[in-house]
């Protein structure tokens, strides 16, 4: 048992081992050659050195082959063919290991079981013995009984029947004895006296008759009863007893004859044989005197087969061994003396038997009965392991499997992953080529424009071609826009700081979305409080593509009603929330119900601290808030949660009917996050939506200069000028719209009067206490009644105060114009198509006025901002290493009126631009021997701060420095091409912007007016 | 009157095969444009300067090829040079064998600089005669007393 226990602690410890392994394998990721080397070391349980040594050089070796895997992508055969081998190898070790513990267990078992026939062998032996000893001892007392009693007594004591008599009441003493009889020394001579005193002749075993002379013969003369025959035969004259008679009166000891057949029993027997003596004999008494002293002979009968079966009882365990007993005195001829004779092969114990008689050897053999059982316990191990085995195989293979098809997917992963990278590579190549090539010819149609804005144009040309520039600006920028959006996601946009009217931009994007609007008979309008600065600081091109983004989408769900813009300061919004309330759902700018907009911004932030003081702190910071309000079809329910999400739409139907790639609200919230504001939006299915957006900019009126100021009032008075001081008078039954209208009319230097009807109007002007230059009447009060309507005109007409006012209809679609009009005769008040911009509301109302100088507009005063109004008499200066390039640049400049001064290497440039100096702007190459442009930017830059820090720290005098306290001249880079790249190497350095070589119009006046605007 | 007109054609159809054939694009009609009252020679003035250079340019690259060790840098540097001005003034094709110039020069690779050399050379020539052409007519357009036409 023990053994077995340590077998399997063996076993256990093998695995442990394995199982270790085959964790280290897979924890390293590798196959191989160290594989096998390691399970040969662990089965030589080698000490920790080699192991760890091993162990090392694995690693190093693991590396290796790592390595070399790369190069062999395709080796995945190799492997598996290695991971075949290795498990054909571990089964073939393993079936070798159970068989071989098949074997030893069973070894042991057998052993086992010969070593308990032994002992029950030799027990047994040792009992027979023992009995037959005993018996022996009695029988040897018994002939010193008869030597004393019958030989040494005269007459003698015993007779026959004291004999049989003595020898049956002590048969117990002899156990094994089935009988004892007493035969005595007769010489010839003696014989006939003895015959006649005994009263019968001497007999022959074998024939019962008389024995023929012999020189002497062994009568029997006592015998117990069992075996009374045999009184008076002659005990020499049988072969068996004759032998032993002699034997054991020359001996002296007891005497055993060889097995036979009991006379009367025809069992098998043996006889033991004491000699009885006339005197005590020396121990050491020659055979001769022995054979002299000898007076007769005590014979013992033994049943051996009684005997044997007598004792097997005894034990008990007769079942379970067989016991075969044989006198071997003759080797070659072994006689049986007990047991059945079984000629079985099996497992045999044989032990030797002594029963006192050293010229006859007995042996006792001893085998189970049943044959033996089957090793259950070693077969169990054996299989037990193999299985074991087979399963460690198993998951060894399959995890190598696993781990090469892992490393397969892996490979093929990084493959994608690089083709994935590559793609995304050639992504943004094609989206830079292809803006890039958009960019070049629209430049080309922008520039066209600018330069039709110079032709001699009528008033609606001018609108037109305004347009067309605008929407190819608005194009320009949504390019760019396409290219930010991968900034955005990686989070490197930054906003720029520019000067910039929030107005116009607002015109802007309105009349981005006129065209759509006047289409779909949606009303836009936009509302700006007065109360924010004219100009602010910011991003101007972000803030307007986030309300273009959300006028996109108002305008796409918006089928009839209203699309209203409005901007107003926060700390306004909230002072007048109760304002806000009372104005009803009714009282929108079409009349339909919205969505409520105070619900769009619960949750910004910036309302539910006690923000006033947060704004109040910096004054120079304007926080806007910005509604687009829509009666749209609204946001379903379940879509509120991922309206920020990016290409999330509300369904796929929806970017198949309206298109987009609704990426644009989440950029908005994006870019508006980055303006330090928060969106949000509310939203009713079927009603409408209305998204609000904060914004923090910084106020652009405070700290500007005061020239710059001039210039820009002059640029924006150039159009209001005209109306300054006329009064009109807005007739519109709702306030919001009025308001709006209100706003735009304002801004053109007109004040504004609003009356809620037509006769309420008419009093007004009737009454003669204002007078009344402009009458603008809703289309829907004029539509109301017609007649009214014509009444009121041919009323106006009446008046008279040099010349009555102008009527004008305010319109949202052209198929509503033209049913109106024709009943109002020859009085046809003139159109103005809604949405109202600034512009657009001056043109019309010049070109139905007659107002101001057409010429004026021609020469380009109301665009006004053409190139040559920029360059004409600005100092600037040309750095190129070219000769020609610099020439043609020059030229170019030069042509719109700049003074241009040319040098060819930056180094000229840097002590040219040296404050103080006159120049108000730098163009410059990048790409130049010695020094390139970014390199002689930097040191410019640098000088420039110096300065500035100097001058601002009262080192240097201000007016050594032309009263400039901040030294920045701007500078541009020129540079053949132009791409993203290179654009923010230009700023990182310092740079202001950039142009392309050779000089596009359109490119030079975007940049150029950033500067000079 | 009759000399003028039959010049003027001649000088349309001249200049319109130089743009056909791709010798001068848009950048040449723009140069054109700048020339004005205030600047009538411009046009001459800023393409003889690119003769100039270019023969330097031309020469230098010649130089530079020619050395054992080619200075590849220098070689693209004079290359950029040429090219700029090239497209400076809108010689089209000479700009484009120096765009594939550079890229020979990236590569490192002598022969194709030589073969972009000769090339180069060879459309610089061409241009230069056409150039040369156009301005002649031109003198001869405002010798006869006639405008020069303009395209575009």
């Amino acid at each position: 048992m023990i053994h077995v226990i340590s077998i399997g602690l063996k076993v256990g410890h093998l695995f442990l081992m394995l199982c270790c392994w085959i964790v280290s394998v897979i924890s390293m990721n590798w196959l191989g050659n160290g594989g096998v080397m390691d399970i040969k070391t662990d089965f030589l349980g080698d000490g920790g050195k080699l192991w760890v040594k091993l162990w090392e050089k694995m690693s190093g070796n693991s590396f290796k082959v790592h390595h070399h895997y790369y190069q062999y992508i395709g080796s995945k055969r190799v492997r598996k063919t290695w991971s075949w081998k290795l498990l054909v190898i571990w089964v073939a070790f393993f079936i070798i290991v159970s068989l071989w513990v098949y074997w030893y267990m069973s070894s042991q078992a057998v052993e086992k079981r010969k070593e308990t026939l032994a002992s029950m062998c030799d027990e047994r032996a040792r009992m027979l013995q023992d009995q037959f000893n005993v018996s022996l001892n009695h029988v040897q007392a018994m002939s010193i009984l008869i030597s004393t009693f019958h030989h040494g007594m005269n007459p003698s004591a015993i007779d026959q029947r004291t004999f049989a008599r003595y020898t049956d009441r002590t048969a117990f003493e002899r156990p094994l004895t089935s009988g004892v009889a007493y035969a005595v020394r007769v010489l010839h001579s003696e014989r006939e006296q003895f015959e006649r005193q005994q009263g019968w002749t001497i007999r022959q075993m074998d024939t019962l008759e008389e024995t023929p002379v012999q020189e002497e013969y062994a009568p029997v003369i006592f015998a117990q009863d069992t075996i009374a025959h045999v009184v008076s035969l002659d005990m020499l004259s049988g072969k068996e007893d004759r032998e032993n008679v002699l034997r054991a009166r020359a001996s002296g000891k007891g005497v055993l004859t060889a097995p036979f057949r009991l006379i009367k029993s025809n069992r098998l027997g043996v006889i033991l044989t004491f000699a009885v003596y006339k005197t005590d004999l020396p121990s050491n008494a020659t055979p001769l005197e022995r054979i002299q002293e000898t007076d007769g002979y005590l014979g013992g009968v033994f049943d051996i087969e009684s005997l044997v079966e007598k004792l097997l009882q005894q034990l008990a365990s007769k079942q379970t061994i067989l016991v075969n007993v044989y006198d071997t005195t003759n080797l070659s001829n072994p006689i049986s003396m007990y047991g059945s004779n079984i000629t079985d092969e099996g497992l045999q114990h044989v032990s030797g038997l002594n029963f006192g008689d050293p010229f006859r050897k007995h042996e006792m053999h001893c085998r189970f009965k049943q044959k033996p059982p089957w090793p259950w316990l070693a077969i169990m191990t054996s299989i037990g392991i193999l299985v074991i085995a087979m399963l460690v195989g198993h998951i060894f293979h399959a995890t190598v499997n696993r781990i090469a098809k892992v490393e397969d997917d892996y490979h093929e992963m990084e493959e994608l992953k690089k083709r994935a990278e590559a793609a995304d590579v050639a992504k943004s190549q094609f989206l830079a080529t292809v803006s890039h090539e958009i960019r070049t010819p629209m430049n080309g149609v922008l520039g066209m424009l600018d330069m039709l804005m110079d032709t001699d144009l009528d008033v609606t040309q001018q609108d037109h071609v305004r347009t067309a520039q605008g929407s190819g600006k608005a194009l320009v920028s949504i390019i760019n826009e396409v290219l930010d959006q991968a900034k955005i996601e990686s989070g490197k946009l930054e906003l720029e700081a520019v000067r910039f009217d929030l107005r116009a931009i607002l015109d802007d994007v309105l009349s981005l979305f006129a065209g759509k609007s006047q289409e779909k008979g949606v009303e836009l309008a936009v509302y700006i409080s007065d109360k924010i600065p004219e100009m602010l600081i910011g991003d101007p091109g972000r803030f307007r593509q986030i309300i273009t983004n959300l006028m996109g989408n108002s305008i796409k769900f918006t089928e009839r009603g209203h699309i209203f813009i409005t901007v107003h300061l926060v700390e306004e919004v909230m002072h007048s929330i109760e304002v806000e309330t009372e104005s009803s759902s009714k009282n929108t700018l079409s009349g339909l119900p919205v969505a409520d907009r105070r619900q769009s911004w619960v949750g910004f932030k910036t309302f539910g601290q006690e923000g006033s003081t947060s704004f109040s702190s910096s004054s120079d910071l304007v926080n806007l808030i910005v509604s687009v309000e829509d009666t749209g079809s609204g946001i379903p329910l379940e879509a509120h949660p991922r309206v920020f999400t990016p290409f999330m739409q509300v369904g796929p139907s929806i970017s198949r009917i309206h298109g987009g790639t609704g990426i644009g609200l989440s950029i908005s919230k994006c870019l508006v996050g980055l303006m330090d504001g928060e969106i949000g939006f509310v939203s009713l299915p079927k009603i409408g939506s209305t998204f609000t957006f904060t914004a923090v900019f910084t106020n652009g009126c405070s700290n500007l200069n005061e020239q710059k100021k001039q210039h820009i009032s002059n640029q924006s008075s150039a159009v209001s000028s005209d109306f300054r001081g006329m009064k009109a008078l807005v007739v519109d039954p709702r306030s919001v719209r009025a308001k709006a209208s209100r706003y735009h009319i304002q801004r053109l230097g007109i004040h504004v009067d609003v009356v809620c009807d037509l006769n309420h109007g008419f009093s007004i002007i009737g009454s003669g206490s204002k007078a009344i230059d402009i009458v603008l009447i809703e289309q829907e009060v004029w539509d109301k009644d017609l007649a009214l309507s014509t009444l009121f005109a041919s009323n106006l007409k009446k008046i008279d105060r040099g010349f009555p006012p102008k009527l004008f209809l305010l319109t949202n679609s052209i198929g509503s114009t033209r049913s109106g009009i024709p009943t109002a005769g020859n009085d046809t008040p003139s159109v103005i198509m809604k949405p109202l911009r600034a512009s657009m509301l001056a043109a019309s109302l010049q070109r139905s006025m007659n107002v101001g100088n057409k010429g004026n507009y021609r020469n380009g005063e109301l665009p006004s901002l053409s190139l040559r109004n920029l360059l004409l008499g600005r100092r600037i200066l040309v750095v190129d290493d070219n000769n020609v390039n610099l020439l043609v640049a020059a030229g170019a400049l030069k042509k719109y009126g700049a003074d241009v001064v040319c040098v060819d290497n930056g180094k000229k440039a840097i002590s040219l631009l040296e404050p103080p100096h006159q120049f108000d702007a730098c163009f410059m190459d990048i790409q130049m021997p010695e020094m390139d442009g970014f390199e002689a930017t930097r040191r410019i830059r640098d000088k420039e701060y110096n300065v500035s820090t100097r001058i601002q720290h009262g080192e240097l005098s201000a007016e050594t420095y032309r009263n400039v306290s901040s030294w920045h001249v701007p500078i541009m880079a020129m540079t053949a091409d132009v791409i993203q790249a290179t654009n923010e190497e230009c700023l990182k350095c310092g740079m202001d912007g950039y142009v392309s070589k050779p000089f596009e119009a359109g490119q030079l006046y975007r940049e150029v007016s950033r500067f000079f605007l | 009157m009759d000399v003028v007109s039959q010049l003027q054609r001649q000088f349309l159809d001249f200049t319109t095969s130089l743009y056909r054939e791709g010798f001068l694009d848009d950048q040449f009609v723009q140069l054109q444009k700048l020339q004005d009252e205030s600047n009538p020679e411009f046009v001459i003035e800023v393409v003889s300067l690119f003769f100039e250079d270019s023969e330097k340019l031309l020469n230098n690259l010649s130089t530079a090829l020619q050395q054992h060790i080619v200075d590849y840098k220098q070689v693209d540097a004079l290359v950029h040079q040429f090219k700029g001005s090239s497209s400076s003034i809108g010689a089209q094709r000479v700009k484009n064998v120096c765009v594939s110039f550079r890229n020979y020069c990236e590569e490192k690779n002598v022969e194709g600089c030589f073969r972009c050399l000769q090339q180069v050379k060879h459309e610089y020539h061409l241009v230069k005669s056409r150039l040369d052409a156009l301005f002649k007519l031109e003198q001869q357009i405002l010798a006869a007393g006639g405008s020069v036409p303009m395209i575009a």
